[in-house]
């Protein structure tokens, strides 16, 4: 994970976070609204924090056709994104805080799943006010 | 999962005042001892074999199971989970095979790898009219067979305990149905049962490489 820029918000403010994700050729993750309420959503969550998450966006999933599936499954492929909006209480405290959050997904391909993993999220936030 | 399977990349950046982006590149490869058995369809010459470690494992009714339960069966070990597509539909085939072959000496024991255990594996189980032993399968036991990275993984383990065939992946079912076949012929003439020679050579080897991890299954409970 590379460290990123600081990101200044200010206090009683908004902040939008973009997480980027690509998935390897020939994967795909389930989306974050699989039909099959056995297989595992690709969940974006948040821990409490300097910011309040007010939404998280996905994209609008693909409905791919597999092998293992007599329908259509609901996944992501190749790169997409994933938007938070953040509201910045007016209380917040000022100067260096983050956002932590955890990325839940699980892998497959036409043949093959890869257990569930989690990924832990950290952007560093500078509260303004 | 450890780097070798599964390398998780994220990289940070922001943007211009409050907007922040971020990326989270998830790639995930299978080790290349797995990729090596994918498409491996044929039996291994009996000498090459190697003894199936021996585990200890809970059902669903809380009864404990051990691979050595099963000397002088062919056994089908699927690991699996419910959150795995391609598992399903292997099921069926399995049911099929069980009730086909269970005269002859096949026994078929799923492993489930599921980490919420019975709550998820008991209705899915049910769902899908499971007609063979459900274990519930950690982390342990997965390790004696290899680290069991990706899902379906299969062994198909001979009478005297070895195993004789890997599938990593699903395969086709007219795979299973002829290395089963294979397999059940094997021995056949002695009732279905292995030598007695055949079976203190068998347990000496599960002993010797299952006993450890039999303990841990055990203790991780």
């Amino acid at each position: 994970m590379r460290a990123p820029s600081e990101v200044r918000a200010s206090r009683g403010g908004a902040a939008q976070v973009v997480i980027g994700l690509e998935v390897l050729e020939g994967y795909h993750v389930n989306s974050h609204t699989p039909a099959d309420p056995y297989l595992i959503p690709l969940r974006l969550t948040w821990k409490p924090g300097p910011a309040e998450p007010v939404e998280i966006l996905y994209p609008e999933p693909k409905l791919e056709k597999f092998a293992f599936a007599a329908k259509p499954v609901s996944v992501f492929t190749g790169k997409f994104a994933i938007t938070t909006r953040f509201r910045i209480p007016a209380t917040a405290p000022l100067g260096p805080a983050a956002l932590s959050g955890r990325l839940r997904y699980q892998a497959c391909t036409d043949s093959t799943c890869l257990p569930p993993r989690t990924a832990e999220v950290r952007v560093p936030l500078n509260i303004q006010p | 999962m450890n780097e070798k399977e599964k390398r998780v990349a994220a990289v940070v950046s922001s943007a211009v005042g409050t907007v922040l982006f971020a990326s989270v590149f998830l790639t995930a490869c299978m080790p290349a001892e797995k990729k090596a058995t994918a498409s491996s369809s044929s039996l291994k010459p009996p000498a090459e074999r190697k003894v199936a470690p021996d585990f200890a494992l809970k059902d669903a009714d809380g009864r404990t199971v051990r691979l050595s339960d099963y000397r002088g069966k062919v056994v089908l070990l699927n690991f699996w989970a419910t959150w795995c597509g391609p598992c399903r539909i292997e099921i069926p085939w399995f049911n099929e095979f069980q009730q086909q072959h269970r005269e002859r000496g096949l026994v078929v024991l799923g492993i489930s790898m599921d980490e919420e255990g019975w709550d998820v594996v008991k209705p899915y189980v049910t769902a899908l009219k499971v007609n063979y032993r459900i274990l519930l399968g950690d982390e342990m036991v997965a390790d004696l067979y290899g680290g069991v990275s990706s899902l379906p993984t299969s062994f198909l383990i001979d009478r005297r305990g070895r195993i004789a065939s890997v599938h990593v992946g699903l395969v086709s079912k007219s795979v299973y149905e002829r290395e089963i076949e294979e397999l059940l012929a094997q021995g056949e003439s002695s009732g279905g049962r292995a030598s007695g020679a055949d079976v203190v050579r068998a347990g000496l080897g599960a002993n010797g490489g299952g006993a450890q991890g039999a303990r841990s299954v055990r203790g991780a409970r």
